[in-house]
């Protein structure tokens, strides 16, 4: 029993008692902090699993951005509701179904749990056949390897696949209030800390952002993280309403959200007659095409999860605070 | 210019194509999704309709190129090897449906025109720029369904078919049908969270996540190894959930209903369909063996369950849209018939599947049957609703007079949902018989006898009410436009002649499938 | 009993009181966060997955000490599931602000007739 396995099992306990502790939290907004917990510690278990891109996107988004919204959407549906977020919650389905349920959870996690102790061993794995290939993608770092050259067309419909669901998010606001800003990220108060929070940390959270997309090409990193650091940033400027949410009707910031995939599928197409193949790219180039790639879709992801945490447009308010 | 030479010209300039024709369908409605969200809102229905024919073409060209070379097309996106990219494949099978889906896309997308076009004076509005982006969204997402290869890469296609329909149901912004988007997506989202399970599994047993790699590995293996058996129970839960067949099925009729008319057409006719559509690969193709089992009857009983259930709760309809709604569920049920049928008479169960060469084509005829119907007969009712204010059944007299064109699509549709010679599902139900009768299974046959006189019970109910009615005319709020009109008629013509397609043509679903060897576990 | 075996069991188990969430929960919010925890257990077996496919290749020194294929669709899978979330919310929280109900109607109510006004 090694050093190392102590403690991956203190990890791999301490991740099950939050998850535990999200589940039977009493009041929504508890457990919407510890799930903020928990993906910080999801990161740390991402890093014992030599995962060090997943563990930085776990991090920024499933800790980070994921929480931000859930938190946001706690606060105010307290404001709706017939039952308070921090009192008790409505009753549920009756003690014998909860049982039930239980039950076959219970088993369906010992099921899986034996499944992944009879999994094969040696194990299967395409990592060897991944760094033979490298060397034609001309980047270092395989995960971006995979992302980019040999699953490119995953990437390109995971950008795409962001705009029905912000369009689905934007969809939800009245016709009337279609044309204005935003609503989810205005600030409630402006406090000082808050303030000087949003004034200091942006500039230094831009720079690491690009450093993290720049580097992405041979070390952890990438556009996505890049994008997901650069996205925390601007909610942040918002959250301390040192800047007004954009309008979902504005023409540079919805190029900007399709920019990224139209060069990408450009450059695929171009594939065709250059390299023999959609999403191919021609011998000696791989790499200048691919910083380019990543480039405009940094871009598009951060002003798309800028928007997906703003929530759908909602009618201006007029002077006196009234909408 | 002569349109004829022009079209076969485009054509075989397409089918010339080879595999690369299969990057068009996949890429086509993306570049309509982002055009028009760069462009803008007043010339978004304009940018859907210019792409249309191009995708029907497409779709036209990939039928002609399978039918020519008796074989499926594929290709290796980025030229990378099977097992580190990713495969597109389009055989019979996904042939059929890419076909079909163009046409209902079509039509929907000329009849929705109207509706959500923007008014003169406004430069967007947000039920027209969010109809047409999605619409986009769902087309692309059907499409790469129909031919991706990789797991994980239709694991992403689910996705872009979920956060596409689902806006679409609480287009209109009350609060029930927003209640009901938020229910699919918490079924959808299940759904799809135990088919990525199920896909991590296979990858971990086998280390690839491209389906003919995978089902040649499993075809060499005997029993199975438990997580590709948990993981293939998995997938089907999840899908199972997808396509709303009981008991999972709760989220469909709110949904379908409570969306706009055009969106119920899109959801009833095709979007159901894809992940059915991937019950199918998973089970055929992936692991035929599967079929042998237990399994396959436990589909088949769920299935009679939603032909009984949803022909019964239909018939308690008081509104017309939740009745189209839940006949989408009694005959979402047919289509899981092909699952026990598939093996060939009992005493060959080693046989190979070619055996019960019908089941197949059974099923897909129902399948392109239903959906052609079924967009017509929810875009009619949506017109009907319009023009009356209401949808109440028991308060459609006198639409038959008022509408004739528009209810003649509607009995048209329902009839060939029915089984009325000559339409598609007269054939379905003719091939699915025949393998009942040769492989011993008769209790099919009767669901299906018991689900086609629930099926004429509702519908008799509907003419009934719409047929009556010798007093004034009622007053329209609304007429639709003949235009609309026509294309749904055309439509529900297509459900009901489908049974007209000459007999060669019906082998189209079997081409380029590899006969799987089945062999029974011990 | 390695890390990655470990880590594998640890996400069977965040699956199992994912899903019992998901389905005892009334709340639609606490469905949400029961739907991000059951995602998060399937990448972590997906994790567990790709830290045994790298074993063999890091004591082979090429310096991949993990499959990167799943890594990549994990991150993939980190977005989508984001994006999944976004629209819940949004959802939610509009059903909220028009109908004030925070949970969804177990008994499943059937939507209303339309106003009317609009075209076919």
């Amino acid at each position: 029993m090694t050093i190392s396995l102590v403690v991956d099992i203190g990890l791999a306990l301490v991740v099950l008692s939050l998850a535990l502790w999200i589940i039977a939290a009493t009041t929504v907004y508890r457990a919407v902090i510890g799930f903020i917990v928990y993906g910080l510690l999801l990161a740390i278990v991402w890093v014992r699993l030599g995962a060090a891109d997943v563990a930085l996107t776990e991090a920024a988004l499933g800790g980070g951005l994921t929480g931000l919204l859930l938190l946001g959407a706690a606060a105010r549906l307290s404001h709706h509701e017939c039952v308070p977020v921090f009192g008790r919650p409505a009753a549920g389905p009756v003690v014998g179904f909860r049982l039930l349920v239980g039950i076959l959870c219970t088993l369906i996690a010992a099921g899986l749990a034996a499944v992944v102790l009879l999994l094969p061993e040696p194990a299967p794995s395409l990592a060897s056949e991944v760094a033979s290939n490298l060397p034609a993608t001309g980047v270092g770092n395989p995960v971006t390897a995979v992302l980019l050259a040999y699953r490119a067309i995953d990437t390109l419909l995971e950008a795409v696949v962001l705009v029905p669901a912000m369009i689905g998010v934007w969809s939800l606001a009245t016709d009337q209030g279609w044309s204005g800003r935003p609503g989810f990220l205005t600030p409630a108060r402006r406090t000082s800390a808050l303030t000087l929070l949003a004034q200091v940390l942006p500039p230094v959270g831009i720079v690491f952002g690009i450093h993290l997309f720049w580097i992405g090409a041979d070390h952890p990193g990438g556009k996505f993280q890049a994008a997901v650091v650069l996205a925390a940033m601007w909610a942040l400027v918002l959250l301390a309403g040192l800047r007004e949410p954009p309008r979902v009707g504005s023409p540079p910031l919805r190029l900007a959200v399709v920019v990224g995939p139209l060069v990408f599928i450009g450059i695929g197409v171009s594939g065709i007659w250059l390299a023999d193949a959609f999403l191919a790219y021609p011998a000696g180039y791989a790499k200048p095409m691919i910083l380019a790639i990543e480039a405009v879709l940094t871009l598009s992801i951060t002003v798309a999860l800028v928007f997906l945490l703003a929530g759908p447009p909602a009618a201006d308010r007029s002077a006196d605070g009234r909408r | 210019m002569p349109l004829y030479p022009l079209v076969s010209g485009l054509l075989t300039g397409l089918v010339d194509l080879g595999g690369t024709l299969l990057v068009i369908p996949l890429m086509l409605p993306v570049t309509g999704l982002l055009l028009i969200l760069a462009i803008g809102g007043r010339y978004a229905g304009r940018i859907v309709l210019a792409l249309l024919p191009l995708g029907l073409a497409a779709a036209a060209a990939v039928v002609a190129a399978v039918w020519e070379t008796g074989d499926a097309l594929s290709y290796q996106l980025g030229g990378w090897t099977p097992r580190l990219g990713v495969a597109l494949k389009a055989d019979g099978l996904s042939a059929v449906l890419l076909l079909t889906s163009a046409i209902v896309i079509l039509a929907v997308g000329v009849y929705a025109q109207r509706p959500f076009r923007v008014p003169q004076g406004l430069s967007e509005t947000r039920t027209s720029l969010v109809f047409w982006l999605l619409f986009c969204g769902v087309w692309g997402g059907l499409n790469l369904v129909f031919v991706s290869q990789d797991l994980f890469n239709l694991f992403v296609a689910l996705e872009l078919l979920t956060f596409s329909a689902v806006p679409l149901v609480s287009l209109d912004g009350r609060g029930e049908t927003i209640a009901a988007a938020l229910r699919y997506l918490l079924f959808a989202l299940l759904g799809s969270v135990l088919y990525l399970l199920g896909a991590v599994l296979f990858y971990g047993t086998y280390g690839t996540l491209d389906i003919a790699l995978l089902a040649d590995q499993i075809a060499r293996v005997n029993p199975l190894p438990a997580a590709v058996i948990a993981a293939a129970a998995l997938m089907t839960a999840g899908l199972l959930a997808k396509t709303a067949l009981f008991p999972l099925h709760l989220w469909l009729p709110p949904a379908h209903a409570g969306a706009p008319p055009a969106a119920s057409a899109l959801l009833s006719a095709l979007v159901v369909k894809a992940s059915f559509f991937l019950i199918l690969r998973i089970w055929f193709d992936l692991m035929p063996v599967l079929l042998t089992q237990m399994g396959a009857q436990v589909l088949g009983a769920l299935g009679v369950a939603a032909i009984l259930y949803g022909g019964l709760l239909a018939l308690r309809q008081g509104r017309l849209k939740l009745l189209v709604a839940y006949s989408t569920l009694a005959q979402l049920g047919y289509l899981f018939l092909v699952f026990p049928l598939a093996i060939g008479p009992g005493a060959a169960r080693s046989a190979s599947l070619v055996a019960a060469p019908g089941v197949l084509t059974g099923g897909m005829l129902q399948l392109v049957s239903h959906a052609f119907a079924k967009a017509a007969m929810f875009m009619a009712a949506g017109m009907i609703a319009a023009a009356l204010g209401q949808d109440q059944i028991r308060k459609l007299a006198g639409i038959g007079r008022a509408l004739p064109i528009t209810v003649l699509a509607f009995g048209i549709g329902g009839l060939a949902l029915t089984g009325l010679l000559p339409s598609g599902a007269y054939l379905a139900k003719t091939l699915l018989d025949g393998a009942a009768a040769e492989s011993g299974q008769w209790w099919w046959s009767l669901a299906m006898q018991a689900g086609g006189l629930l099926t004429a019970a509702y519908l008799i109910r509907v003419f009934y009410h719409a047929l009556s009615g010798f007093g004034e005319p009622p007053v329209l709020r609304a007429r639709p436009a003949r235009y609309q009109e026509l294309v749904v008629l055309g439509l529900a013509l297509c459900s009901i002649l489908l049974g007209l397609l000459p007999s060669a043509m019906l082998a189209l679903p079997e081409l380029g499938r590899v006969a799987a060897v089945v062999t029974e576990t011990p | 009993m390695n890390g990655a075996t470990l880590f594998g069991l640890c996400g069977a188990g965040l699956i199992g009181l994912g899903l019992y969430g998901l389905i005892c929960h009334p709340g639609a919010l606490r469905k949400v966060l029961a739907f991000n925890l059951i995602g998060s257990g399937v990448f972590l077996l997906f994790g567990a997955i790709a830290r045994r496919g790298g074993g063999v290749l890091s004591s082979a020194g090429t310096g991949i000490d993990s499959d990167p294929v799943p890594q990549a669709l994990v991150i993939t899978g980190l977005v989508v599931a984001f994006a999944a979330t976004a629209i819940a919310v949004a959802l939610l929280l509009r059903l909220a602000e028009t109908t004030g109900r925070t949970t969804l109607d177990p008994n499943g109510s059937d939507p209303a007739p339309p106003a009317g006004r609009k075209e076919a």
